[in-house]
């Protein structure tokens, strides 16, 4: 069950902490970062989208992931699906 | 001796009877609390779960046609509910319906498909989440020593299987970095509904073991497939034939 309002702030919480929770650096992550300099791959990327499904309700298929550069760009898509 | 102090549950899909049943009464010894799928062996599978509770093991017999979607998600939030997370899967649900190709009609093609390949590939779509979440996880699909070598007849199950190993390999290398691994099991011929009526008879003096196998054997390399100590294993396909294919 969706449980979050989905928010810039709230998505950026959730993808950061699930980043995080995921491995990447906590220091160097920030809506600039880029998942390769975070060394995000792609099975973190399948994770991440289910953390936010999970928590906003937004599923986030195979084509909306492939292009996302930055922990910017999935926030701001993340927030666009759900609104 | 219980292999594993498990912190969530087996599904072995099909396991009303046959290697489904074996391997559920296996996992069940390896520690496992078991989730017993049936289509509609209910009596089979109520069976089974009763041994196995009746040795002081966990299952459930839970009854889902694994190839409609909404059963299958309901089948997983059974069992999630009753008995963890699903954290060994064993997609073992298999029919055949033969023909030579030439009199093989689309419907018997697509069933053995559908139930054989597509049914195993979302079932594993759907318990991988909570695998990688949990960064351990054991899928072994059933596969057949047909899905290997040429058997006339059954070119919709020969499909079905060969698919099924290929789907195997892929999978295995995508989450092999999460502590999930994937493997398959091809059975030569072992005496199971299934394989009733093929004439075993005949073709026990080609099997260099001189007879068939039974659901037992293959629970066996399924149980191992499943366990911590196979956790380098991935991506293979063990065989179980007698030497039939060696």
């Amino acid at each position: 069950m969706p449980t979050t309002q989905a928010t810039n702030e709230s998505v950026e919480k959730v993808v950061c902490d699930g980043l995080a929770e995921l491995g990447a650096d906590r220091e160097q992550i920030s809506r600039q970062a880029t998942f390769e300099a975070l060394d995000v791959d792609s099975l973190d990327l399948v994770e991440l989208a289910q953390i936010v499904e999970d928590e906003f309700g937004v599923a986030l298929g195979a084509d909306d992931v492939k292009d996302l550069k930055t922990v910017g760009d999935a926030v701001d898509l993340i927030v666009a699906k759900a609104g | 001796m219980p292999d594993v102090d498990a912190k969530g549950c087996a599904l072995v899909t099909g396991a009303g009877r046959g290697i489904g049943a074996a391997t559920a009464r296996a996992l069940a010894e390896a520690g496992w609390p078991v989730g017993i799928n049936y289509r509609s062996d209910a009596d089979g599978a109520e069976a089974v779960a009763r041994e196995i509770e009746e040795s002081g093991g966990k299952a459930r017999a839970i009854q889902a046609d694994i190839s409609d979607p909404a059963a299958l998600d309901a089948l997983f939030g059974e069992l999630e509910a009753d008995l963890g997370q699903v954290l060994v899967l064993v997609n073992n649900a298999g029919t055949r319906a033969d023909a030579l190709s030439p009199q093989l009609g689309d419907e018997e093609w697509e069933t053995v498909i559908e139930t054989n390949l597509s049914a195993a590939f979302r079932t594993t779509r759907r318990a991988l989440r909570p695998m990688l979440r949990a960064r351990f996880g054991r899928i072994v699909n059933v596969a057949s020593i047909v899905g290997m070598r040429a058997n006339a007849g059954q070119a919709n199950y020969a499909a079905s299987k060969a698919g099924l190993i290929a789907l195997t390999r892929t999978v295995a290398v995508e989450v092999a970095r999460r502590g999930v691994t994937v493997n398959a099991v091809a059975p030569g011929f072992v005496e199971t509904r299934l394989t009733e009526g093929i004439g075993a008879n005949g073709l026990v003096d080609a099997i260099p073991a001189r007879r068939v196998g039974t659901a037992e054997e293959v629970a066996a390399c399924v149980r191992f497939l499943a366990s911590p100590e196979a956790s380098y294993v991935t991506g293979t396909t063990l065989t179980v034939d007698g030497g039939l294919s060696a």
